[in-house]
């Protein structure tokens, strides 16, 4: 055992806990071999985010990386364990012998024994298949029932209601979430579930799920006689382990299910382990994605030799659920507690407190979760204030400070401690760096915030000034410059900053100035603010000469307008290449070249593609429903609308978009800044998607729009980017650092919480209607024409440094060896 | 190859390259003095330099357009190709003071720009 190296680890289940187990071991540089087999037909992925595949994820989103070595057999069953000779036998008729053998088998839902649960049309609520099934079963259905009404089973309500369905939540109990809220925490929760429309039933049981004529569900009866209609029923009333192989090769369980472990997680056979919900640590079974890494954790450690210990687990919770807050930490009661409680608002906030009034023991917030993050820290410890002021902590500006050992993270067991050694250490300057180093953050987000604070306590300037000629974020500038109506960057910097700016400032205040429509950016003072393709309005390349591309709105192009742009390129001696973006790019101009080059091009009726700026680049698009035999709406048309309508909008970074005609996606809109994909009825709206080195899926905003509301959605999207983005971040890294996340998004831009819609429309719809072609203004202005020459005392004169070879039948740069002047 | 000692200026080698007024503040332009490319930049408060307009980090004769701007206070331009920023007083590349690029004498006789290069 001693020797890793060539130890063969298997793990059965492929679940969350599972993958942080071989994660865990991999980073370790674990050297023996792992196989883990999985009944599931795909690899492990996020089940706490399950609901979002309903919401648009795909279930490469939700998949975890399986690690470098790692061998996984997925849809594979272990049917036997054999103690003795140390091998599990599968339904795949071969057996995989081990060393060590880790139990990940997870739970099954609890559906409890009553007349039809077995009718087509009943699921359970816990796999990607059975959301897949749920999907289905909802194309035709009309009303569900939710049977539990947990935090699971209002997850499942939530995701039946999102189907289009009209849901009701049964729950055995007097209240919802009876785990998590008390009475007055549960009477305002329903408050806010019930003014979405779903309908509750508490201290109800079931009686029997009743068949129609066609075989399948039809109605739920409660035992009081009164039927529900439902052609969806789900069933989330528990979770039971999978503890079957472990009984049946003999390892002790215990009287209620689960398989029992000590402190490290060993069942009581020596080599055989097991984790997660399938465990029962110390007489408990965690269902909670916290202390199940930790288990997966402690394992590994164990299996390297280590010492690490479970020896129980934070459950506290934080959640938002159907737009509602929810939180709970440490204990359900105590001697004292002060209670906060605003019908009307929605809110209830309660604090359990020990007898001396000295020591905090736990609390309860519904409506607002925000004294959470502020004071489960201090579970046990003195309180860090006043009661009354704590029910409203966390509101606003941190107002406590956290001990060392206060936990931030409680998905992954991060302390706060742990947190301000990495950021010393290894000099971390941003949320992302720590969550890359503690994993804190990684996996439910809500301690993002917190960590920001962390990072700010710890004296690290977070990095909002943007050089060293302003102390202001990109956004403080946008908004100085906007409600002051600021014009010039001399103004700006000699109001606002110090020295004349740099490679940094000048091109984000440029860019600023021009998504606010401060006139033609090379316009007087302005030009000497752009970065040197803005200058030029053509990309440079490595010999110093320039790309020009021209638009081509979502790719559709004449084929007169293809001999134009052949013609040109063969005129002027210019490389052709297609691009990815549905456009063509023509390589090789000289700087003087260009204003006769776009002359020809303009008079040809093309306009700047802006591939030089940090804008609106293309709407790409596929066919559509005008050619293509699958496709349900036009999408070429509403690509055109859509690059006319954004064209030459600066932005903080370059923007790109597309438009799929069907839901087949050939447009590859997901992975755009804000990409649309039509539905029969509409289209879904996709944004902070991205390509490039970080490569991000795109989240669904909105679905089933009309072609209206899309565009307004767009509008406010865009702007508020804009608004708010830093300089140089995509709208990728922007949604993801969006305190609030997406929802928060949809919040300012649909529901106009902030109450700048009508701003943000108006600065788009002056946007849109002062719109003029960069390259056509340019070359109708004599003073900026003369900026286009190779040498001020010699314009007849070419760069004498640029010559070209052939490639391919095309022209290539001649390089010119490097001489690094070293002193 | 060594450019420390190019710095003073003979008289009588003093080149016309262009007006005043064809210079634009904070922007530099490219003029072509023999067979050396020169980058001539005005700055805000209206001093002009010169500096040699081959990116050394590059290759490309591109320093004329980079962006003009101060570093604590000195001014400085801003390679287009890779940005490293270069001091417009000593040629010196502040990201990588082991590199530099030649500096040239620079002045206005009766609103003509004249460069010396040596």
């Amino acid at each position: 055992m001693k020797d890793r190296k060539g130890m063969r680890l298997v793990v059965v289940g492929h679940g969350p806990t599972a993958h942080r187990l071989i994660e865990t071991l991999a980073g370790r540089g674990f050297e023996g071999t792992v196989t883990v087999v999985g009944e599931e037909p795909r690899p492990a992925y996020d089940r706490v985010a399950l609901t979002s595949y309903l919401s648009g994820k795909s279930v490469e989103d939700l998949t975890y990386p399986v690690p470098d070595g790692v061998t996984v057999r997925t849809g594979v069953r272990v049917t036997a364990i054999d103690r003795a000779s140390r091998t599990v036998t599968t339904d795949a008729g071969d057996s995989e012998p081990y060393d060590v053998l880790v139990l990940a088998t997870g739970s099954a839902p609890f559906v409890p024994p009553v007349q039809g649960r077995d009718l087509p049309g009943c699921f359970v609520y816990r796999t990607i298949d059975d959301l897949d099934a749920i999907r289905d079963a909802s194309r035709d259905a009309r009303a569900g029932v939710v049977i539990g009404g947990g935090l699971l089973g209002l997850e499942a309500a939530d995701a039946l209601r999102g189907l289009g369905l009209d849901t009701h939540v049964i729950e055995m109990s007097g209240r919802l979430m009876p785990r998590q809220v008390d009475e007055g925490g549960g009477s305002v929760l329903r408050g806010h579930i019930e003014g979405l429309g779903l309908t509750i039933h508490t201290g109800a049981g079931v009686g029997s799920i009743e068949a129609g004529p066609d075989g399948r569900v039809a109605s739920l009866v409660k035992p009081d006689g009164e039927a529900i209609e439902a052609q969806v029923v789900v069933f989330s009333a528990g979770i039971r382990p999978r503890d079957e192989l472990a009984r049946a090769c003999g390892l002790e369980v215990g009287e209620r299910g689960g398989i029992v472990v000590d402190e490290g997680m060993r069942t009581s056979d020596e080599h055989i382990y097991a984790i997660g919900e399938c465990a029962l640590a110390g007489g408990m079974v965690y269902g909670l994605v916290g202390p199940c890494n930790t288990q997966a954790e402690v394992a590994a450690e164990r299996i390297l030799d280590g010492q690490a210990a479970f020896t129980g687990a934070d459950m506290s919770t934080k959640l938002k659920l159907l737009g509602v807050e929810v939180a709970q930490f440490g204990a359900m009661s105590g001697a004292l507690d002060v209670t906060y409680m605003d019908p009307v608002g929605g809110v209830y906030k309660r604090l359990f407190i020990s007898d001396d009034a000295k020591t905090l023991l736990g609390g309860i917030c519904v409506g607002d979760a925000a004294p959470y993050n502020a004071l489960r820290p201090f579970v046990g410890k003195p309180l860090p204030g006043a009661p009354s002021d704590l029910l409203f902590a966390g509101a606003g500006k941190a107002t406590v400070d956290l001990p060392d050992d206060a936990q931030v993270c409680s998905c992954n067991n991060v302390t706060k401690g742990k947190i301000c050694e990495a950021i010393a250490d290894k000099g971390l300057t941003d949320v992302q760096g720590v969550k890359d180093c503690t994993r804190a953050g990684t996996t439910c987000g809500s301690c993002v915030p917190m960590l920001k604070q962390i990072l700010v306590k710890s004296g690290v300037d977070v990095g909002k000034a943007l050089c060293e000629h302003f102390p202001h974020s990109r956004a403080e500038l946008f908004d100085i410059v906007n409600v002051r109506g600021i014009t010039t960057f001399s103004q700006l910097i000699a109001e606002h900053g110090t020295g004349r700016g740099c490679d940094i400032c000048k091109p984000a205040v440029a860019s600023i100035l021009a998504s606010l429509g401060r006139g033609h950016i090379l316009d007087g003072e302005q030009a000497a603010l752009q970065d040197t393709n803005d200058q030029f309005l053509a990309n440079i390349q490595k010999n110093g000469t320039y790309s020009v591309v021209p638009r081509i709105p979502g790719g559709e192009i004449t084929p007169d307008k293809l001999i134009v742009i052949g013609e040109v390129a063969r005129d002027f001696g210019l490389y052709t290449k297609i691009t990815g973006a549905q456009r063509i790019d023509l390589l090789g101009a000289r700087v003087e070249q260009l204003p006769a080059i776009w002359r020809r091009l303009v008079d040809a009726g093309f306009e700047s593609g802006h591939a030089y700026g940090k804008a609106l680049r293309t709407v790409k698009s596929c066919v559509g429903s005008t050619w293509c035999r699958y496709g349900v709406q036009d999408s070429v048309g509403l690509a055109i609308a859509l690059e006319l309508r954004y064209r030459g909008l600066r932005s903080p970074h370059k923007l790109k978009s597309a438009v799929s005609g069907c839901a087949r996606e050939c447009a590859e809109a997901r992975s755009k800044d804000f990409g649309i994909i039509a539905t029969e009825q509409g289209w879904n709206l996709y944004v902070g998607g991205n390509g490039g080195f970080k490569p991000r899926h795109g989240d669904l905003l909105a679905s089933d729009l009309s072609t209206d509301d899309l565009v307004r959605t767009i509008d406010r999207f865009l702007m508020f980017y804009i608004r708010t983005a830093d300089r140089l971040q995509r709208t990728a890294a922007w949604l993801e650092n969006l305190d609030g996340g997406l929802d928060y998004l949809r919040e300012v831009i649909m529901e106009d919480s902030l109450g700048i819609c009508a701003e943000l429309d108006a600065q788009m719809e002056r946007h849109v209607s002062t719109y003029v072609d960069e390259w056509r203004a340019t070359i109708e202005d004599p003073d900026k024409l003369r900026r286009f020459v190779s040498f001020v005392n010699a314009p007849g004169v070419p760069d004498p440094s640029i010559s070209f070879e052939t490639e391919r039948d095309q022209i290539k740069p001649v390089l010119i060896p490097l001489e690094v002047t070293r002193r | 190859m060594t450019i420390l000692d190019e710095m003073p200026a003979l008289a009588g080698h003093w080149t016309p390259v262009c007006s005043y007024t064809d210079l634009l503040p904070e922007r530099g332009a490219a003029v072509l003095v023999g067979d050396r490319q020169v980058a001539v930049f005005r700055t805000f408060d209206g001093a002009l330099y010169a500096l040699g307009n081959l990116d050394p980090f590059s290759g490309a004769y591109v320093m004329s357009r980079g962006i003009v701007g101060t570093r604590n206070g000195e001014p400085t331009v801003a390679s287009p190709m890779h940005k490293q920023v270069f001091s417009l007083v000593t040629g010196v590349c502040a990201d990588d003071p082991g590199v530099a690029v030649p500096t040239y004498p620079v002045r206005v006789t009766d609103g003509t720009v004249e460069v010396s290069v040596v």
